[in-house]
């Protein structure tokens, strides 16, 4: 699925869901995998710009910093009940900072399947092939 | 899964032989059917449990098991501190104590019948379910420290309850050891708005019919007959379990190396039960157990509200609340020794059969009831312990259907619409918030619960008492 050239999938999972993506930038994929995290919960497009929260992680690797910004905005959607439909990604060696905009949970409105319980460190994978193109995957927990 | 990686002990039990770098052999129950249809990711993710250092026995896994991250869901491991043993937040999951507490309530179906549906919206408005759903009760920072010390007794003790309901529920209530300080204030954060709430995915509150009664004189003991009513609540510890595990998992992943222990899986993220680190995570994990008892407590208050507002001649008395996402010590004779041991059970039930110290009264006799939670539309089931599941499986057993397709699946298959009319055609009145929830949780999406627990039974792990069947889902 592809949505302002964003492209990631869901997995197959026996009891929970993997999130795929893939982009030509390190920032476009740590963003292209908040929208599958997003799109377990709601459809990403239907979501409102009307707040803005910043997030900040920092993590030896990038595959523990993949987890950690999939976990920081399940931290943010949980205690502020929101959720985000877009996401701006800046990286610094392996500092991250995201600026994400969105707006309350509409219960009415976004039909929200479920809650992320949190991101896992099962099938994680961050990569970068030889053609140039960024790659991750991770299991989250619903 | 590949069979010809197992040795076939009997009709529901096959091994996984030790071979090096195993510490033990891995056990599986079901019969062979269930067993080949499992995937070959759970032979892998049991398979990389027996590497953990300090294993006491073999490793199991349930005949629900299924893949999960980290250890299998339906996966039982125990620990021997002075061993080396460790304890794995990825061998407890992020919802710590998830479980299911199921409820007497001295109705008939003739006495649900013309309420039922005002019933099911009567507790689809009383009992906060699904995402962005908020409980009415915020606790301050002390309230919340005492709630994590105190469990479902603290909640009695406010009132959302009554003291005998703390007979009939796992520690009596409350998990001691408990240490509120180890839990991150990102935890106690995400806790807030969730106290008395029952969470989505596959959560539920359910009105059930005894449909069947396997062993009279258990069901007897457990005050149970055919066509009673009874209630089942399904949930755990909300956001403080799920940040519990998301702090610990994190802090073992880049503690592994330091403490010498090579992960096969990252999420098998774990540290020596004797250090600082696993000392911390027993104490924020026990907070979590603590949190998820008070939480079923505080539901159970709600709903015996709004029941009594319809059916004011209803008593709805705990029969049991036991929780299937754990680390508990426990007492084991294994090999003939004692030993006190560090059970992981994820997605596993405790099964302590009867004589348990731990049991009281009438439950002594009878043996733990083991409470297994069907999926939406289907039947759950009352099990008793028993004396063989000692040595079978540590007094183990399934937690519930199990998952037969992905949630993707689900979707692709059924339309939410869909199943709520071919429930309704069979009496079940459901409520949920989410459409697109209710496809993903499909009765088909799921196992059969009656073979996963027949094979339960048949392996020894636990005793049929009762089947029951659903009249109305409240789903997260």
């Amino acid at each position: 699925m592809a949505t302002q050239q964003r492209i990631w999938e869901h997995l197959e999972h026996d009891a929970d869901i993997g999130l795929r993506a893939e982009s030509k930038t390190r920032e476009g994929l740590f963003e292209a995998m908040a929208e599958a995290l997003t799109a377990l919960v709601t459809e990403p497009a239907g979501v409102r710009a009307d707040d803005t929260v910043t997030i900040h992680c920092e993590a030896p690797d990038d595959a523990l910093l993949l987890v950690d910004w999939l976990n920081a905005l399940i931290f943010e959607m949980a205690t502020r009940s929101m959720v985000f439909g877009s996401w701006q990604v800046e990286l610094d060696g392996q500092k991250l900072t995201g600026l994400v905009k969105g707006e309350r949970v509409d219960r009415k409105r976004h039909e929200p399947v479920v809650e992320v319980k949190g991101a896992t460190y099962t099938s994680l994978s961050v990569v970068h092939d030889k053609d140039g193109i960024w790659h991750a995957q991770c299991v989250v927990d619903v | 899964m590949d069979l010809s990686r197992l040795v076939q002990e009997s009709e529901f039990q096959w091994r996984m032989p030790v071979e090096a770098p195993m510490h033990v052999p891995g056990i599986l129950y079901g019969d062979r059917e269930q067993i080949l249809q499992m995937d070959d990711k759970v032979y892998t993710q049991l398979y990389n449990v027996t590497l953990l250092p300090g294993l006491v026995g073999p490793v199991y896994a349930m005949p629900d098991a299924h893949w999960g991250y980290g250890f299998p869901i339906g996966g039982v491991a125990a620990f021997d501190a002075d061993a080396g043993g460790v304890v794995s937040a990825g061998g407890v999951g992020f919802d710590i104590s998830c479980g299911v507490r199921t409820l007497h309530t001295g109705l008939r179906p003739a006495d649900v019948e013309p309420v039922k549906t005002v019933l099911a919206d009567a507790l689809f408005a009383g009992i906060p379910a699904g995402v962005g759903s908020q409980g009415s009760i915020r606790l301050d920072t002390r309230q919340m420290d005492a709630m994590l010390e105190g469990g479902a007794r603290w909640a009695v003790e406010q009132g959302y309850g009554i003291p005998a309901d703390l007979e009939r529920t796992e520690e009596r209530g409350c998990i001691v050891n408990a240490n509120p300080a180890d839990v991150s204030d990102h935890a106690k954060r995400r806790q807030r708005c969730e106290m008395g709430t029952l969470g989505s995915g596959n959560h539920y509150l359910e009105m059930q019919r005894v449909a069947t009664i396997y062993a009279p004189e258990i069901a007897d003991q457990y005050g149970l007959a055919h066509d009673d009513i009874v209630i089942s609540i399904h949930c755990g510890s909300r956001g403080l379990g799920h940040q519990i595990g998301t702090d610990y998992l994190r802090e073992m992943v880049l503690s592994a190396a330091e403490f010498g222990i090579t992960l096969p899986d990252r999420e098998l993220a774990c540290a020596p039960i004797r250090s600082a680190l696993g000392q911390r995570y027993l104490g924020a994990m026990r907070a979590g157990m603590n949190c998820a008892l008070a939480n079923r407590q505080i539901i159970t208050h709600l709903t015996r509200a709004v029941v009594n507002s319809l059916l004011p001649h209803a008593r709805l008395e705990l029969l049991y609340d036991v929780s299937h996402n754990i680390c508990k010590v426990e007492q084991h004779v294994v090999d003939g020794q004692l030993r006190e041991l560090y059970v992981h059970r994820k997605g596993a039930t405790r099964a302590f059969g009867p004589g348990s110290p731990d049991l009281d009264g009438a439950l002594r006799d009878a043996g733990q009831p083991v409470l297994i939670g069907g999926s939406m539309g289907t039947a759950s089931y009352v099990l008793a312990g028993t004396s063989s599941g000692e040595a079978r499986s540590l007094s183990s057993a399934c937690h519930g259907a199990g998952r037969a397709m992905s949630r993707r699946q689900a979707r692709r298959q059924y339309g939410g619409r869909q199943v709520v009319d071919q429930l309704a055609e069979r009496g079940i009145v459901i409520r949920s918030p989410s459409s697109r929830g209710i496809a993903e949780e499909a009765p088909l999406a799921y196992k059969d619960v009656d073979r996963v627990v027949d094979s339960t039974e048949q392996a020894g792990l636990a005793r049929k008492v009762a089947r029951l069947e659903p009249i109305i889902c409240i789903k997260g």
